[in-house]
């Protein structure tokens, strides 16, 4: 294994001391507040997220062990329908998606050779509100007032008759409120990606894991206001009485439907496209070399992002639409696996063509293929309208699901834990420790759900809190129960390793794995300002061709410095050419600020004190003016003539 | 290489001068219409689902369908007002500083007199109907209302623009994106307004 040293910076002692003193931050509690370096923040968004899929994980422990066996009263019903809301809704929206935002946070910038993101105190800004939205939605729980309708919160069950108390509003409210976090962040993730990447890195070099963030960006901008909508006329239906969902005064309750899955089927693929890059970014270091068919999977990226918008209804087969609209959708399911396979056959080469390095992270991408190649395998299945409606809300969708999202999700996520971990903190993880918690975890997640076909199959509902002694129900569902717990063990493990890799870890060298993207041409963890000279990059792989990384050493110049502020460059949408320097912003409150006030907005509009809501808007609004107020600047840099 | 001659010359140094390609506010900006734009979508194309899945009175029984007057003239007020915003910003461009604080003065008028429509517009038609009164209801005054408030959300950037260019020492020839930012928002707010006229006012006449 490659371990060469960090190349040494083409500019001088005292240049790096300005750049340390223009971006670097002392520790201190209001630093902590403050800052807006998308290094912590992505820290930040990992472990929030990480912390959300610990307690939606412990849910998931509770209902499989109160299903264990057949009528078990461990759990109450409504206690039950509680934790299988907040088990899929805290899956779906506050760990998958925040936990691939907080590696795209973390890596888009170093990735593309720029100091931070396009919008620094939007990012910020950003992970606030996704910490108080998912604690706004947590602490529900504890209350006995968590979302209790399925993660899809179908009406006519949601509406204000059907589901009395406050469940259903702060599964609104909180989805609402986290929307405007995704949405920032999307905004930012393609904005980073078009202005800021390092002069040279024209389109056919962008690495595939930016092109994924990208193009799950342009689907979170053009899905999740389909979802926000869907709330907002669910809030309202429920609290001031308004018709969309009722038939009786007009209303429809199929429109919920269209609407969430509009958003919901896009949503797959925003959850599992960036995992997908993430595989692309982990395979080229232990394959020793690049992906094959980076066209092709670039292609296939933007493909499954535009006709992932074409198939929402084969959520609804079994709803009863015209048939004719039923083959059109079946179509467009079955001809989205094309892109889907494209990518799989390019990694599957690229395994072929290079020399594997079995290191953990490899294993758990292989483990992703296997996992989500089967998943993908039921997926097909589905798409036939018949057999859909034949297993319609029996476990074997739950099995279908939990291969596709575990399988596309968390194998993934786990690479990049192991993959960055040195990146991110600089130490060394423990591959012995790292090569049980694959296994085990591996092992658990087949042994849980492989056995939820057969009983799906054998017809047992999802959804139900405890179920009778059946022929072929009991013992499988004993065998999912234990898998689940070998699962949770695994996952402890990776826990442990990441914890004993801050504690005792071996200190990372800048690059442990020979890596082919810009990252690993700089310090582990990476300086406040990322790279001390930025790049000038020559091809798709900048870490493994000299002339790129001469260009951060002997080869710089100085006008990729920019130590004279905070400074970082833009450069043009297509080629990456060079166009100006722009100064970055510093720390600053008001992203805090902002979000506690929208905290407050959303407390206040979920208890009804309506008042308290106005105050708090106009904090927003507040907010936000004192933010934008441009800067007092002299006439002459101004340009005024009159 | 001499470092002196390279700073004067250098890219870094020829490009402060003049602004080139698009910032990344403007990037910013348009990704947030664009989703804006799909919300308005996602609104206006729940409004004809359930027109369309409802049966054939549209509006239903007991209420009107909508007269056109009022909203006619309340598009004559508000889609002019995106000129005096486009005129002042290309003033600011050159350095302008007065035809920037006409301009948006102006357009902040013509914002103000379509709210104040507006309410007298939901004031005759409380009488007749309210947001609960049936599905028409809550998607008239929903989709009416979201209008309506961004067009004060684009109102208080038009203000607040006009604020800082009183002070001085905002706004110039090299330092604008502010203006053009707020005015690519004033200019979707304008548009659709457009869709929502046909979609609320004319489409029940077909
Ligand atoms: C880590 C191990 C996991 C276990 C043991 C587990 C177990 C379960 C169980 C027992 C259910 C309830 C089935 C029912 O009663 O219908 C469920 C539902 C669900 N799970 Fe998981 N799950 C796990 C991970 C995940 C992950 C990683 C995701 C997504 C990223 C996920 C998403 C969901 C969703 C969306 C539902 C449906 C909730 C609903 O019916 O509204 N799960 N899971």
């Amino acid at each position: 294994m490659s371990t060469t040293a960090a190349p040494v910076p083409g500019a001088s002692r005292e240049q790096l001391d300005r750049l340390e003193e223009h971006w670097g931050e002392r520790p201190s509690l209001r630093a902590w507040l403050t800052t807006v370096d998308h290094k912590k923040i992505g820290r930040r968004y990992l472990v929030t997220a990480g912390l959300f899929f610990a307690l939606a994980g412990l849910s998931a422990l509770a209902m499989r062990t109160q299903l264990a066996r057949p009528e078990a009263g461990l759990l109450s019903p409504q206690e039950y329908n509680q934790l299988f809301t907040m088990h899929g809704t805290a899956m779906i929206f506050l760990f998958a998606t925040p936990m691939l935002f907080g590696f795209g946070n973390f890596l888009v910038p170093l990735l593309i050779g720029a100091r931070d993101m396009a919008f620094p105190k939007l990012n910020a800004l950003g992970y606030w509100i996704f910490l108080f939205a998912g604690l706004f939605m947590w602490a529900s729980l504890p209350f006995g007032a968590a979302p209790n309708a399925g993660w899809f919160a179908y009406v006519p069950l949601t509406g204000q008759q059907q589901t009395p108390g406050l469940h259903m509003d702060v599964y609104s409210l909180g989805l609402l409120f986290l929307g405007i976090a995704t949405a920032a962040g999307s905004i930012n993730f393609i904005v980073t990606a078009l202005k800021l990447r390092a002069p040279g890195m024209s389109l056919n070099r962008v690495p595939l894991f930016v092109w994924a963030i990208v193009a799950t960006g342009f689907m979170v901008i053009f899905a999740l206001p389909a979802l926000n909508l869907d709330n907002a006329m669910l809030f309202l239906d429920r609290r001031f009485g308004t018709h969309f969902f009722d038939p009786e005064a007009g209303g429809n309750v199929l429109l919920w439907q269209h609407l969430f899955w509009i958003f919901g089927h896009p949503d797959v693929y925003i959850i599992v496209m960036p995992a997908l890059g993430i595989v692309s970014a982990v395979l080229p270091a232990f394959t020793r070399r690049g992906v094959v068919g980076y066209v092709l999977v670039v292609f296939a990226i933007v493909a499954i992002s535009i006709i992932s918008f074409g198939v929402w209804v084969h959520h609804m087969f079994a709803t009863g639409l015209p048939r004719l609209s039923y083959s059109f959708f079946s179509a467009a399911s079955t001809i989205i696996t094309i892109p889907s396979g494209i990518q799989i056959f390019a990694w599957l080469a690229t395994m072929l063509l290079g020399r594997l390095v079995v290191r953990v992270p490899l294993l758990f991408v292989i483990g992703f293929i296997v996992t989500f190649v089967l998943g993908g395998f039921t997926g097909t299945m589905f798409a036939l309208t018949v057999f859909d409606q034949q297993v319609t809300d029996s476990y074997f969708v739950v099995a279908h699901f939990h291969y596709v999202l575990v399988g596309g999700a968390v194998f993934p996520i786990l690479a990049a834990v192991y993959y960055w971990l040195p990146k991110i903190t600089g130490r060394m993880y423990h591959e012995g420790l790292g090569r049980w918690a694959f296994w085990l975890v591996f092992a658990g997640m087949h042994v849980t759900f492989f056995p939820m076909h057969l009983y799906g199959l054998f017809g047992m509902p999802r959804r139900v809190y405890t179920y009778p002694s059946e022929p072929g129900w009991d013992a499988w569902n004993l065998v999912s129960t234990v898998g689940s717990y070998l699962l949770a063990v695994g996952l402890l493990l990776v826990l442990a390793g990441v914890v004993h890799a801050i504690r005792r870890g071996r200190p990372a060298p800048p690059d442990p794995w020979g890596g082919d993207t810009l990252e690993w041409s700089t310090d582990s963890p990476p300086k406040p300002y990322n790279f001390a000279v930025l790049p000038q990059v020559h091809s798709l792989h900048p870490t493994w061709d000299e002339s790129s990384r001469e260009s951060m050493g002997a080869g710089a110049e100085a006008d990729r410095v920019l130590a004279d502020g905070r400074r970082t460059l833009l450069t043009s949408e297509l080629d990456g050419r060079r166009e100006r320097v722009v100064e970055m912003p510093a720390s600053s409150w008001q992203p805090l600020l902002l979000a506690l006030a929208m905290l407050l907005f959303f407390t206040a509009m979920l208890f009804a004190w309506y008042p308290v809501a106005a105050v708090a808007a106009v904090a927003v609004a507040g907010t936000v003016a004192t933010w934008l107020w441009p800067p007092r600047r002299p006439e002459r840099e101004l340009g005024v003539s009159a | 290489m001499s470092g002196g001659v390279r700073a004067a010359t250098g890219t870094a140094a020829l490009t402060t001068e003049l602004p080139v390609g698009r910032s990344t506010g403007w990037w910013g900006m348009v990704m947030f219409v664009v989703t804006e734009a799909t919300l308005f979508a996602c609104l206006l194309g729940s409004y004809f689902y359930l027109r369309f899945q409802f049966g054939a009175q549209w509006p239903p029984p007991g209420i009107a369908p909508p007269t056109l007057l009022k909203p006619l003239v309340m598009t004559a007020v508000l889609l002019p007002s995106s000129l005096p915003v486009i005129w002042a910003e290309h003033g600011i461009r050159r350095g302008q500083r007065w035809r920037l604080r006409t301009g948006l003065a102006a357009t902040f008028l013509l914002g103000a007199t379509f709210l104040a429509l507006q309410a007298n517009e939901y004031a005759e038609k409380l009488r007749e109907f309210t947001l609960t009164t049936n599905a028409y209801g809550s998607l008239f005054y929903v989709i009416t209302g979201f209008h309506g408030l961004h067009v004060l959300v684009g109102l208080t950037m038009i203000g607040w623009l006009l604020a800082a260019s009183l002070r001085g020492g905002s706004f110039g020839a090299h330092r604008h994106d502010r203006v053009r930012n707020a005015a690519i928002y004033w200019h979707f707010v304008d548009l659709v307004w457009v869709a929502i006229l046909f979609t609320i006012y004319l489409s029940p006449r077909l």
